[in-house]
């Protein structure tokens, strides 16, 4: 599929994205990994780079690399090399940050997402451990800066892509994929305003047929709604440059999203030579393959072969499957549902529906939902036998949602004995309402011929064509059922007793 | 090889001194008076000999070794910035960093 | 063996410096003296002679609280080899207890909120610090010339250096200001002072002495190790602070801790009592024995060999083609290590920051520029150079490559030799102010240690006699990997049958009259 060009021209993008990995404690140090410490609190005799001070490999941040690699389908390299990267900078405390440059512990692989209904791939270069440095702060200290070492020395991974990407819409997408796997995976937060997953764009633009443009560097993009403005903003001007006449030089630049303009930087050393080295102080990284193969099997199944399922297994919608996997707790939590259920499209239509919108208004997780995948595939299993109608089983729901979690009787987990405590639950909360809905077609059908009865200018009406008077009797029916009827089954028995 | 004094002065530039004319000059001379001194090592053919990074390497495979992830050290703030030359509210002050 | 000495009866505190450390350890064991009076008294006779340049720092109340603190337990009952012996710590050897300098102004002031490991393993053992030792700055140096802090003199001679980088550590001992100090040796700068002061120090075998806490110089060469009397007292401290760090150090050795005094006075295995070193292959590099080394060198080394032939050992010539490389090969590596490591010393979180700047580069340049001497400032440019966007490949990769061939060809030789023996350097220490017009020689004389240097492997110095200007000449022993203790076997049994190791430059072999 190729991409719409721009004013004639073809847009290529590689992308490198920084992700901080969720350890608890640094890549080369024990000191603690924690947003928001008071300064210098988190930095401990070797981040802050003392006389003497030597780094000692974190073996958690080699695990998170290995389950991405595996997670992208990469090869995991048995043997991966430290090396220093030199240059001067207040943030970093050794004049050097220990990366890996010839030999990365990830090669290769790819990362599918769809773009506008298509499936795209993108391939991964490699993905490499390095340390994070620390933080300038610009407020004035009389025209000083303030520099905070806490965040020196956390582990990232550094995931790099082949110039695959033809549109900064595409690139937003393989970033929201990207960014769905390190967290689906647990390897990152993805906390982007912590600066968590932060994503460098390397934007250049050609004529279609001619070799690859110069390319400018856009730095720390933290946003996907940001990462899309810069990267069009940077494609028009580029064009805009060679129109002009002007060649693209090489830069490095920032997205101001107070201007919606990138600028480039001052250089902060000339041509940067890094005088790459292997690390003296650490000795190659080995990785066996039992304990790839020990990785392997703890890997959780991924969002879109998960997706992919979704929709083979209970024939769900492509949305719906997408919208499910959005999280693996969400995943976990239909799964549960429609397992106990055994209503798998219900069981979406209110996850996605009554329970994403309480779990949005109160910006929770699914794991802080009041109301269990229990509790939910007992309200689903009423729906389907009738028992409750669509507005009946909203108001169990909300009377289950707003039941502390302290108050409700704990539910044994596992199948079979779930569901009937599960079912108790429901059925005693309509009971209590007076909510059962007239899954007795006797009941119904007496309201119903009694509507009919009442009503004989509507019925005329309809009979004369008029559709507008059917809906005024199935309303009249469900008034007399004071909203317990189910309105499907309404429209069905009205339809049958008129003769339609 | 040789060394201008073109190449002294990035080379100064990238290692953050300050050389004097004077010190210029003498650095000039003395690097290219050891280099007649790497000749002889340029001249030894070395292909396919796998470098010496870690010398435990001779006896055996080194590989690096891997800790568990445990945050063990605490707060030594004060110690740790006791030789520090500028600090304030617990950061290091340096020049503004432009951008 | 029991390699604690059993105590004679000590006459008067004014021969506690005369004492070495398996002596003041047995002296101290057996209640004869205590380590306050030994640690009072060693603290005295650095003052008397401060003029030798030996100690950077002294911190009284600190020593004599270690002192205190291991007459403690010695008055407890307990016992050790090192319990309530002084000792000093060069000057790279971070400490919390004393200011650390590397010999640099750059670091002038600097307090470590921790100890090196080693300096921690000592001081477990009840080793008392007397204080930290001059050295070349950040270990660059072959003669204590290239400190910060004025140079150290050799006290055979105070017109001469004493031999560097860890010159204050070979003068306190040669002068009898300690029994013992620590050093660091990265191409020699633990055999060399050793050799020009006449007395024994070994550099063990890489990985075998953790680096936490050692200013680091060339990481993949740095070795810390003990300079003393005796190979007895070098295999005492050596014990205590050898040993693996995985914790800190990840090119720490993990080989278990091991008793570096347990050879020590056996004959070499399948010798006899009488001819206790039959059996002993000594390798000698005809490189090493070339027109390249003085004759009067050569003299005192052939000497010795001569002596361990007495003993029963056989010699044999080897070949050790590459040797000329190691100085180009070490000279690339070394100081590109160098360059990097140094870059932390920038003015922001600890060290010298300038009085005043306008920027940022501007501080960063002033503070490197005011504070790093001439010899770590080309070393610093060198190592920049040689790991150049576009030079890395013929230089830094391509004297990693070379040191393969010199790890190669010593494994070669010790497939005929069981050590190999040598000079530690071309002549004896040479007049302060002689070399530094010329650092190009300087480097040239390092040929002798560099190899074993590249290669990891363990080299000895003790001293083996004199040469011109009665200036002492060392005899160097290098041993295959991990072999530390078979030459400190070795080193003893020459010491057993002489006594280069036991003469004291005259003018410290007594204490000043008016000192108590």
């Amino acid at each position: 599929m190729s991409a719409p060009l721009i004013q004639g021209y073809e847009v290529v993008i590689g992308f490198e994205t920084h992700a901080q990995l969720a350890t608890r404690s640094k890549i080369f140090s024990r000191a603690p990994v924690a947003f928001g410490a008071a300064p210098n609190t988190q930095a401990c005799a070797v981040d802050l780079a003392l006389p003497g001070t030597l780094p000692v490999m974190n073996r958690e941040a080699v695990a998170c690399a290995i389950r991405f690699g595996l997670a992208v389908g990469a090869q995991i390299a048995e043997r991966s090399v430290f090396a220093r990267k030199n240059y001067f900078y207040p943030d970093l405390p050794k004049g050097y940050q220990i990366s890996q440059y010839e030999i990365p512990v990830v090669q290769g692989g790819s990362v599918g997402f769809d773009l506008a209904g298509q499936p795209r791939t993108v391939r991964l270069v490699r993905a490499h451990l390095e340390e994070d440095a620390g933080k300038s702060l610009h407020e004035d200290f009389h025209g000083m800066s303030g520099i905070d070492l806490n965040r020196a020395g956390t582990p990232l991974l550094e995931i790099v892509t082949e110039p695959d990407l033809r549109s900064s819409a595409e690139a937003v997408a393989y970033a929201k994929a990207l960014h769905q796997i390190v967290t689906w995976i647990g390897i990152c937060d993805g906390n982007m305003q912590e600066g968590s997953f932060r994503c460098d764009a390397n934007v250049s633009v050609r004529l279609p047929g001619q070799p690859l443009g110069t390319r400018r560097e856009i730095k720390n993009l933290n946003s996907f709604k940001f990462m899309q403005q810069a990267m069009d903003y940077e494609i028009r001007w580029q064009i805009e440059q060679l129109q002009d006449g002007h060649a693209i030089q090489q830069a490095t630049v920032l997205f101001d999203p107070d201007s919606g303009q990138t600028r480039a930087m001052r250089s902060k050393e000339d041509a940067a030579d890094y005088r790459y080295f292997p690390d003296p102080d650490l000795p190659p990284l080995c990785i066996a393959p039992q304990w790839i193969a020990q990785i392997r099997a703890e890997l959780p199944e991924l969002p879109r072969p998960m997706a992919a399922r979704f929709v083979a297994q209970y024939g769900l919608p492509e949305y719906d499957a997408a919208t499910l996997t959005q999280n693996p707790a969400m995943a976990a939590y239909f799964e549960r549902t429609a397992a106990v259920s055994g209503q798998p499209k219900l069981a979406s239509n209110w996850i996605m529906g009554e329970l994403a919108r309480r779990l949005n208004e109160a910006q929770q997780g699914v794991d802080a939902a009041a109301l269990g995948p229990l509790q939910l595939a007992a309200l689903l299993v009423r729906i389907a036998d009738g028992t409750l109608s669509h507005n009946a089983a909203k108001q169990v729901f909300e009377a289950l949602w707003s039941v502390p979690a302290a108050a409700q009787t704990p539910l044994p987990d596992a199948l079979p004995d779930a569901l009937p405590g599960a079912l108790a639950q429901v059925d005693a909360l309509i009971a209590a309402k007076g909510l059962q809905g007239m899954s007795d077609t006797g009941a119904l059908q007496a309201i119903a011929e009694q509507v009919l009865a009442a009503n004989a200018k509507n019925v005329a009406e309809y009979r004369a064509g008029k559709d507008k008077a059917f809906n005024a009797l199935v309303g009249q029916v469900m008034k007399a059922s004071q909203g317990k009827a189910d309105p499907a089954r309404v429209n069905a028995l009205l339809k049958q007793l008129l003769g339609a | 090889m040789s060394l201008s004094l073109q190449e002294i002065d990035r080379l100064a530039r990238l290692a953050r001194l300050r050389l004097t004319p004077e010190q210029a000059l003498d650095a000039q001379q003395r690097l290219n008076g050891f280099f007649s001194l790497v000749e002889q090592m340029q001249a030894v053919d070395t292909t396919g000999v796998e470098p010496l990074a870690h010398p435990a390497a001779v006896l055996q495979q080194v590989a690096l070794r891997l800790r568990p992830d445990v945050a063990s050290e605490t707060n030594q703030r004060e110690a740790n910035q006791a030789s520090a030359p500028a600090v304030q509210d617990g950061l290091y002050l340096v020049p503004r960093v432009l951008e | 063996m029991n390699a604690a000495a059993t105590a004679s009866t000590l006459t008067s505190t004014a021969e506690l410096h005369q004492m070495g450390v398996a002596g003041l350890g047995a002296a101290l064991g057996a209640r004869q003296t205590s380590a306050t009076e030994v640690a009072q008294h060693l603290l005295a006779r650095a003052q008397a002679h401060s003029g030798l340049g030996a100690y950077l720092a002294l911190n009284e109340e600190a020593t004599l609280a270690q002192a205190a603190a291991a007459d403690a337990r010695l008055a407890a009952g307990e016992r050790g080899a090192l319990l309530g012996v002084p000792l000093a710590h060069k000057d790279v050897l971070v400490t919390r207890d004393f200011p650390t300098t590397a010999g640099s102004k750059m670091l002038q002031g600097y307090r470590s909120p921790f100890d090196a490991t080693v300096v921690a393993r000592l001081a477990t053992q009840g080793a008392v610090t007397l204080g930290k030792l001059n050295c070349d700055e950040f270990a660059m140096g072959s003669g204590n010339d290239q400190s910060a802090f004025g140079p150290a003199h050799n006290p055979w001679d105070l017109a001469r250096v004493p031999g560097g980088s860890s010159g204050g550590s070979a003068v306190a001992v040669a002068a009898r200001l300690s029994p013992a100090a620590t050093g660091t040796d990265t191409g020699g700068s633990i055999r060399q002072p050793a050799s020009f002061c006449g007395i024994t120090g070994i550099k063990p075998s890489y990985g075998r002495c953790s680096r936490y806490g050692l200013v680091a110089y060339a990481s993949s060469l740095d070795q810390a190790g003990p300079m003393a009397r005796s190979a007895l007292d070098c295999a005492l401290l050596l014990t205590a602070m050898a040993g693996p760090d995985l914790e800190r150090d990840s090119t720490s050795l993990e080989h278990p801790p091991e008793d570096y005094s347990r050879w020590l006075g056996q004959p070499w295995p399948g010798a006899s009592a009488a001819q206790p070193l039959q059996g002993l292959r000594i390798g000698l590099p005809r490189e090493f024995f070339g027109h390249g080394c003085d004759p009067d060198v050569l003299a005192a080394v052939h000497a010795a060999l001569a002596e361990c032939e007495r003993l029963g050992a056989t010699l044999l010539d080897i070949d050790l083609p590459r040797t000329e490389l190691a100085i180009p090969a070490y000279y690339i590596i070394a100081p590109a290590e160098a360059s990097s490591n140094l870059s932390r010393y920038d003015g922001v979180r600890y060290g010298h920051r300038a009085a005043e700047y306008t920027d940022l580069l501007e501080m960063y340049k002033r503070s490197r520029s005011e504070a790093f001497g001439p010899e770590v400032q080309r070393r610093i440019l060198l190592g920049t150079y040689v790991l150049s966007h576009g030079y890395y490949d013929a230089y830094y990769l391509k004297a990693q490559q070379i040191r393969r061939l010199i790890a190669q060809d010593f494994q070669s030789a010790f497939g005929h030799c069981d050590l190999i023996a040598g000079p530690v350097a071309p002549s004896v220490a040479w007049a302060i102010g002689a070399k530094t017009q010329d650092p190009l020689s300087a480097y040239l004389a390092d040929t002798y240690t560099l190899p074993a240097s590249l290669a990891g492997l363990p080299g000895l110095s003790l001293p083996a006699g004199f040469g011109a200007g009665h200036m002492p000449v060392g005899l160097q022993l290098i041993g295959n990997y991990l072999s530390e203790a078979r030459l400190l076997q070795v080193a003893h049994q020459l010491q057993l049958v002489s006594d280069w190791h036991t003469r004291t430059p005259p003018p410290f072999t007594h204490c000043p009259k008016s000192h108590p």
